[in-house]
């Protein structure tokens, strides 16, 4: 049977058809879902895309916590269904507590566009167990508000759990703490990641084929989980 | 009517690239003796019937502001008093 992996459109979405097109590469379904629909339509996983749902307005991601699917969405998390947030969907993970911490804007205060060598840290959770602890890829990062901050006692807790699941390397693109790309929660379904794994699948268009490996890692770990 | 403001501000340990980009750009102005600014946002509310401060603060707490990295006030201010701070 083939994976269903859903991808949530919200007004100001830019990057579910690229997140769609990655689910499809990678072997699975895309089911498209619309962020006024609390129903998840049955998938058994989720990617919130990036881009600036409701604009940006009030904080990033601030806004789109609250949309109808955010709360069927949140109660499935907490269950076990793998959730991936990339960029956008990172920030809002983050304002919907799914993810501890917050993204605010970039250190310089200037967009950062451009590809972005980063080391995995942690490969056990749902969305990285395709890759070495420890290996680097290269994948886009674009944002204007990335950069990751959490009180100490947090980031300390984040590290000793393996919860780091990638950071920067060459240059952190935002200021966050630590060189701190990706998190996750303590269960290892849900992760947050500012650059875009869904901009490097294909040859054609992307630095790498690194961002596959996200979306291959949910394909294995749905396979080891039961129904 | 009275109406309630809410002021959210970044905590003092969040750094505030927009407060120091404004900082930085004052000496253009030939301002010289600011020794920092920071931003932060002010939201106006006014409630159907009586306004209910317990309520905003629900508000504040859930959407207006995000405890992680900000910190908010809430207050009643006569709108008059809105309407003068304005001009």
């Amino acid at each position: 049977m083939t994976a269903r992996v859903g991808v949530v459109t919200f007004p100001g979405s830019l990057d579910d058809g690229d997140a769609a097109r990655a689910v499809r590469i990678a072997g699975a379904e895309p089911v498209r879902l619309w962020h006024g629909d609390p129903d998840l339509h049955g998938v058994d996983a989720v990617v919130l895309p990036g881009g600036f749902s409701y604009g940006d307005y009030l904080r990033c991601g601030a806004i789109a916590r609250f949309a109808p699917v955010m709360e069927t969405l949140v109660d499935a998390a907490r269950g076990g269904l793998p959730v991936l947030g990339i960029c956008n969907g990172f920030q809002i993970l983050c304002e919907a507590h799914l993810l501890p911490g917050a993204l605010t804007r970039n250190q310089h205060l200037h967009f950062r566009n451009r590809d972005q060598a980063l080391r995995v840290e942690s490969a056990g959770t749902a969305w990285t167990n395709a890759f070495q602890p420890g290996q680097e890829i290269l994948i886009p990062v674009k944002n204007g508000e990335g950069c990751y901050v959490a009180d100490t006692a947090t980031l300390d807790q984040l590290e000793a759990e393996g919860r780091v699941v990638a950071r920067y390397v060459g240059g952190n693109p935002n200021g966050s703490l630590r060189d701190i790309a990706a998190i996750t929660n303590s269960a290892g379904n849900v992760v947050g990641i500012m650059p875009h794994p869904e901009h490097a699948v294909e040859a054609l268009t992307g630095p790498s084929l690194d961002g596959l490996g996200f979306f291959t890692s949910v394909l294995k770990h749905l396979v080891g989980t039961p129904a | 009517m009275p109406r309630v403001v809410v002021d959210v501000m970044l905590k003092p340990e969040i750094l505030d690239p927009q407060g120091q980009a404004v900082a930085n750009a004052l000496p253009r102005l030939g301002v010289s003796d600011v020794a920092s600014v920071r931003i932060g946002r002010r939201i106006e509310i006014d409630f159907t019937g009586e306004p209910d401060l317990d309520r905003a603060r629900e508000i504040a707490d859930k959407l207006l502001a995000n405890p992680v990295i900000e910190d908010f006030t809430v207050r009643l201010v006569e709108t008059d008093e809105t309407a003068d701070a304005r001009s």
